[in-house]
């Protein structure tokens, strides 16, 4: 069976390129899944969405993945994001700080617009390190 | 005599101690330079993407009129984006980005545009300071190593700008492009209204129709200003190679004028040390006669 070649980059840095079986992104309009074979697609990412992108025996690699956009043409999938963050290289300690953090001001302040994208992009990390969240 | 030895050595160590510091900053500049160029080759899959995904939207909408790609039909007002470094100690890197961008505000006044200022890195900012020139948007403290961070910041000026009803209607960069270790050219760009440039392969064939989520304007609306901000961070990327590379440059130049002048002072020292020593011998020696005649003379 055809594979996908995906690659997940960053404006900084190429985070992770491969082949792939399928995979699963959330675009603004709901969940998206992508196998081989797929009709060219252009989508706008949700701001803190989990990225999975399913190898077969290898196991699913799950990243973090903050605004930018999914393209697929030919087989080929690029994810551009703005930020993105395995979940292997998630510090959880670190992400469930910034997640309290980013609630305690949304308690105190229902406006703060910029500290409800922290919590979301905390609780988007978490997730892709397999926490709950 | 010995007052000018003395001054020679004192010359000596001050150049010594100049090339010193001159050398220093050149080790740095090409540590740093591999650095650079290691950024900026990271930022290239991104920018190859992005570029792919803008050229597939374009491709596939057939009425284009985003504010962000139509072209005003009377401009009033440029914007400029100059990109220079916070540190001096880089040869003609600022000169020449300044005269380039005073050679573009020539340019655009002679279209009857006029002309906004929007300036990265200390040596821009202090420059128009000087001139008492108006500026419109002031960056500083990144240019040696820029993050993505600062490009969003400026672009999202920028487009605020462009965006605004008596705002700018052209968007133009002046930059310094990096070629080679020993080639950087000043690049002067329009970035807005955008013409998207083309990857460096054009595709074959008919691009694929694609399907957009959620709409294809939605996706051109949060893929534009994306569009531009790489633009940005590759200027800013570029421009902090090249400076790192004139700096080296420049700094090894100085270094080796350096060493230049301690080798002709020594060799002055060393004749005025050799002349000191023969007057020296030759007034014993004129002595030792002159006593030797006198005493010959007596007997």
């Amino acid at each position: 069976m055809a594979k996908l070649r995906v690659g997940v980059v960053s404006p900084e840095r190429e985070i992770w390129t491969g082949e792939a079986d399928m995979v699963i992104a959330k675009t603004v309009d709901g969940e998206i899944g992508i196998m081989p074979n797929h009709a060219p697609v252009l989508g706008v990412l949700v701001e803190g969405g989990v990225l999975r992108v399913k190898r077969g025996n290898e196991g699913d690699l799950v990243a973090a993945v903050h605004g930018g956009f999914i393209s697929v043409a030919d087989n080929d999938v690029s994810i551009l994001a703005e930020a993105a963050e395995l979940g292997s290289e998630v510090d959880v300690a670190r992400a469930k700080d910034a997640l309290q953090r980013a609630q305690a001001s949304i308690e105190a302040d229902q406006e703060d617009a910029d500290a409800r994208l922290q919590a979301k992009r905390a609780a988007a990390r978490l997730r892709a390190a397999g926490e709950e969240v | 005599m010995g007052a000018q030895l003395r001054q020679l050595r004192r010359r000596i160590k001050s150049v010594k101690s100049t090339a010193k510091i001159t050398r220093a900053q050149e080790l740095i500049a090409s540590s740093r330079i591999v650095k650079a160029q290691q950024r900026m080759q990271a930022a290239v899959p991104y920018e190859r993407e992005i570029t792919h995904a803008v050229s597939a939207v374009l491709s596939n909408t057939t009425n284009v009129d985003h504010p962000l790609t139509v072209a005003k039909e009377q401009p009033a007002t440029a914007g400029v984006l100059i990109v220079t470094s916070d540190r001096g100690f880089a040869g003609g890197y600022n000169a020449n980005i300044l005269r380039e961008a005073e050679a573009l505000k020539g340019h655009l006044t002679g279209r009857g545009l006029a002309v906004r200022p929007y300036v990265v890195g200390r040596k821009g900012l202090t420059w128009h300071r000087f001139r008492s020139r108006e500026m419109f948007g002031e960056w500083d403290g990144f240019s040696d190593n820029p993050s993505y961070a600062n490009a969003k910041e400026i672009a999202d000026a920028l487009i605020t700008a462009f965006k605004a009803e008596d705002g700018i209607d052209e968007i133009h960069v002046v930059y310094t492009g990096f070629v080679s270790m020993l080639t950087q050219n000043v690049i002067v760009k329009r970035i807005l209204p955008l013409e998207v440039e083309e990857a460096e392969t054009p595709p074959e064939g008919i691009p694929p129709y694609y399907e957009f989520e959620p709409t294809a304007g939605d996706v051109l609306d949060s893929l534009l200003p994306r569009y531009i901000e790489s633009r940005i961070y590759n200027a800013l990327l570029q421009s902090a190679a090249s400076e790192h590379a004139a700096r080296r440059r420049a700094m090894k130049s100085a270094t080796d004028n350096a060493n230049e002048l301690i080798r002709v002072f020594t060799q002055q020292m060393n004749q005025a040390r050799q002349a000191e020593i023969t007057q020296e011998i030759s007034e014993i020696v004129g002595g030792a006669n002159a006593l030797a005649d006198a005493a010959a003379g007596k007997e």
